[in-house]
């Protein structure tokens, strides 16, 4: 009777209990708001249509969800093999370094259909590299992975601060960040599949690597459960004995796994640097390396749950700084707050309400919890 | 009879859909030993526990001493005078004896004052009941009998009446057995009342009054252990004739398959744990390692399989080396015909995590029947599992359910089936039927003997004695790292008890 609790049908794994967390998760920030003074009811429709109200908010969303769901998938395929890749964020920063030498090179020989597979490989193999460094620690040295990513965040962004501010920075330019680049380097919008459905789009920066994002999103999905590479990764991560007991060996698996995570990480950096800013600036990746750890603890590291919670996540974003410009009593701290709150009850209480649903399930419907084939048949 | 100690009326349980206990009735006598029998899952350790208050009962009475009581946390248990010995002991390694006495029952906000009494307390319930230990040694120092000695004197302390022991002898070597046997027959005519659940029917019959067979949630019976024979009470718990003794005939024994020689392995903080052992196995014979758990079984297979580099030796397989320098790859031995089935299958041979088809080719997943390309053959691999389901009668019968869904016998039967179906030159075994309920340990046995009867050589280290002697072709005794003794199968459980326990028998040729 070591399992009581047998597991829960899968839609109820992946939609209901993510549901029910954000839903306690927006009801904590419901108080957070109604302690300034503000109707959350209101905030609430404000936040909402800040991000799905209008074509504009719509294109915000999901062009702050393209970035989440790159950094998302890196930290899932990481976990899969019981790796804490907290380095995503400096991954993705250095990654701009790629692009931004592939871009500067190339934008103006190339069209930007040239220059974006580029990119593309570009920053894929910075961001593996620079996850390659701690991998190899962490495989041959026993360093944990925790610390050695954190502190190479930091290394990325000393770096970075001192390439932006020196070598990279255009001469007699006041700021830290490179030349914007050509046409060549620039990523066509994906606003008018928006206006397809009749919405008006100002000016917004959702462009072709949300496209990519889906893409590599079912890549990691094949990865992860379709690949020997992927098997040998979940076995890893589930049971580092079983793995050496089935001859996976662990350096390689550890070394291949980040290098895939710091690729993926990797490439979100294409999204602002090509798809919005077209320059490399100081701090570009802004804590959506930390955001990917919420998505995709949320997503359930499934890459459909990743989408789901990156465009969550998203709309979080835009909806909050809608919120923030509407409501002069809400800062943008209280965003913050409210973000919080939700990776608070969707990522770390995770768990929370997880054995009353399954109580629930077991009592209504016994069978959906596959727990008839548990005991009493023995063998 | 005495009047009854502990009455139990009705009890039903339920985890979800599985009923752990339908309306249990059982009176337990005063002043008798009580054994409580039934397979894994059987639902004695649910009862137990309702018992001790680590569950609530869905319905039903519980009376104790003729009074009704209601048992919601142990510690009202314990204030009813029920203490429980559990299976894996909760003691404080690195606390002394009189500390974990007193640990949750101190008597003063000060240390020093709970410990004086304590002290004197204890010291009278050593002379009583024949429990000596030394108050001041530290836990983690002592032997493994001493611990649950420990653990007994703990709910004596606490003013038990009645003792639950889970499973008291799994670790203990025949000698600690029989004497936690004295034990608990002095403390039952001290008028104390023992209850005491085991799988081993032997350990039944030896001591108990009294003995109620579980069977799938259900109290299937109630004997008096004198009136029964070891054939009913097995016959009650599985619900059919069961073989105790696998039939099989003589080995054939040929060539050697797998020769150890000179072999010294270290665990992590280099303690010596296997000492310069060699052997060999010939094809077509069972060769058992006899033990007490933790003299180097363990560590000699993770050496031999290539899990665990050795510090000196060599093992040679049909003839040609093993890498044992840490390099040593256990795909590559499967490759050369090398079957690993581990002790620990619940963290080694399978990933709980996975449905049954993912397991069922853990370890040969770079076979190319189970590939296409760099991708998995999802439809292979899941006929594969399927076929070896229907082969070793893997219940229930769903190649896509999560490994840790199935009962203990039928998990060891995927590893099992994983194994013996790539069909090895060799195949060594950890603990074949540990924690696997009696009609699976008569089905595992015959696929043992099978596989020796095909030419196989197999290798089995298990710390059950009755299961060495009867799969064993030849028998190796393992003490501190070494080996001690070799026997024929028809070599006594005593003289073999001995030899486990380190005391060279006289004349004992090695």
């Amino acid at each position: 009777m070591s399992t009581p609790y047998a597991k829960l049908p899968a839609w109820a794994d992946y939609g209901l209990i993510p549901v029910i967390n954000l839903f306690v998760a927006f009801v904590v920030a419901g108080f957070v708001v109604l302690l300034v003074g503000e109707n959350p009811f209101r905030a609430a429709v404000i936040l909402v249509e800040g991000a799905f109200g209008k074509g504009t908010g719509i294109a915000f969303t999901l062009f702050y969800a393209t970035t989440f769901i790159f950094t998302g998938l890196s930290v899932a395929v990481a976990a899969h093999c019981g790796l804490f890749n907290i380095g995503t964020e400096g991954q993705a920063y250095i990654a701009g370094l790629g692009i931004a030498v592939v871009c500067l090179a190339f934008d103006s020989v190339l069209p930007w259909w040239l220059t974006f597979p580029l990119a593309i490989v570009a920053s894929a193999v910075v961001g593996a590299l620079w996850a390659l460094i701690p991998a190899y620690l962490q495989a041959k040295r026993g360093s944990h992975i925790v610390i050695t990513t954190i502190m190479f965040n930091f290394i990325a962004a000393s770096i970075m601060v001192f390439l932006l501010v020196g070598p990279l920075k255009p001469a007699g330019s006041q700021a830290p960040q490179t030349r914007n680049f050509l046409a060549g380097a620039e990523l066509p919008k994906l606003n008018w599949i928006i206006e397809l459905f009749g919405a008006k789009i100002r000016s917004a920066p959702l462009n072709i690597t949300f496209l990519l994002a889906l893409i590599m999103a079912f890549l990691v999905w094949l990865l992860i459960w379709r690949t020997k590479l992927g098997y040998e990764m979940r076995t890893y991560g589930h049971s580092p004995k079983a793995a050496r007991y089935a001859g996976i060996s662990e350096t390689r698996i550890i070394i291949t796994a980040m290098m895939i995570s710091g690729a993926l990480a990797g490439m979100m950096a294409l999204n602002p640097v090509m798809g919005d800013q077209h320059n490399v600036a100081i701090d570009f990746v802004s804590g959506a390396g930390f955001v990917g750890i919420a998505v995709a603890l949320m997503g359930r590291l499934h890459p459909v749950g990743i989408v789901l919670a990156a465009i969550l996540f998203g709309m979080l974003y835009q909806g909050g700084a809608e919120l923030a410009f509407e409501m002069p009593a809400i800062s943008r701290d209280m965003i913050v707050i409210i973000q919080g709150l939700v990776i608070l009850f969707a990522g770390a209480l995770e768990h929370m309400f997880r054995p009353y649903v399954q109580a629930l399930f077991a009592s209504f419907s016994p069978r959906s919890v596959g727990m008839e084939a548990v005991k009493g048949k023995g063998a | 009879m005495a009047q009854a100690a502990i009455e139990l009326i009705g009890i039903n349980k339920s985890f979800g859909a599985v009923r752990a206990n339908r309306d249990i009735n059982l009176e337990i006598a005063r002043g008798t030993i009580h054994g409580i029998v039934g397979e894994n899952g059987a639902g004695k350790s649910t009862l137990m526990s309702i018992l001790y208050g680590f569950y609530q009962a869905d319905s039903g009475e519980i009376r104790v001493g003729g009074q009704p009581a209601s048992i919601k946390t142990p510690n009202d248990a314990i204030a009813l005078g029920i203490g429980m010995v559990h299976q894996h002991f909760m003691l404080v390694d690195n606390f002394s004896v009189l500390e974990n006495i007193i640990l949750g029952a101190e008597s003063d906000a000060l240390l020093k004052r709970s410990i004086a009494k304590a002290r004197s307390e204890l010291e009278r319930l050593e002379r009583e009941y024949g429990l000596e230990v030394d108050p001041d040694a530290i836990v983690e120092e002592l032997p493994v009998g001493l611990q649950q000695r420990v653990e007994i004197l703990k709910a004596l302390y606490r003013g038990a009446e009645i003792l639950i022991l889970d499973e008291p002898t799994g670790v203990l070597t025949p000698a600690e057995a029989d004497h936690l046997f004295r034990i608990l027959k002095q403390l039952k005519e001290q008028g104390k009342t023992v209850v005491l659940i085991t799988h081993k029917l032997r350990e039944i019959m030896a001591i108990t009054d009294t003995v109620s067979v579980m069977r799938q949630g259900t109290m299937v019976a109630t004997r008096e252990t004198r009136k029964t024979t070891v054939e009913e009470l097995a016959e009650l718990m599985v619900g059919r004739r069961v073989l105790l003794r696998v039939e099989k005939g003589e080995a054939a024994a040929g060539g050697v398959k797998l020769a150890v020689k000179n072999l010294t392995v270290k665990d992590t903080r280099g303690v010596t744990m296997v000492d310069d052992i060699s052997f060999d196995i010939r094809a077509g014979e069972i060769v058992g390692i006899a033990g007490v758990a933790g003299n180097g079984q363990s560590e000699l297979l993770e050496a031999i399989s290539g899990i665990r580099r050795a510090v000196s030796g060599s093992v040679m397989l049909d003839g040609k080396p093993i890498d044992l320098t840490g390099a040593a790859d256990p795909g590559e031995l499967r490759d050369r015909g090398l079957a690993h089935v581990p002790e620990d299958r619940h963290h080694v041979g399978l990933v709980l995590a996975f449905e049954e088809n993912e397991n069922s080719i853990l370890g040969y997943h770079d076979d190319p029947r189970y590939l296409k390309g760099p991708f998995l053959n999802i439809d292979a691999i899941r006929d594969d599992a399927k076929d070896k389901i229907a082969k070793y009668d893997i219940r229930p019968a769903d190649c896509r359910l999560k490994t840790a869904n199935f009962s203990g016998g039928n998990q060891q039967k995927i590893v099992l089936a994983r194994e013996m179906e790539q069909d090895p030159g060799v195949l060594i075994v950890g603990q074949p039927t540990r924690g696997v309920d009696v009609g699976a340990i008569e089905f595992i046995h015959k696929r043992l003997i099978a596989m020796r009867d095909q030419g196989k050589a197999v290798l089995v280290v298990s710390v059950e004695l009755d299961e060495i002697r009867s799969l064993s072709d030849r028998i190796l005794v393992m003490f501190a790292g070494r080996i001690v003794g070799e026997r024929g199968p028809e070599t006594t459980e005593g003289e073999l008890g001995l030899l486990m326990a380190g005391v060279e028998h006289q004349g004992a040729a090695l």
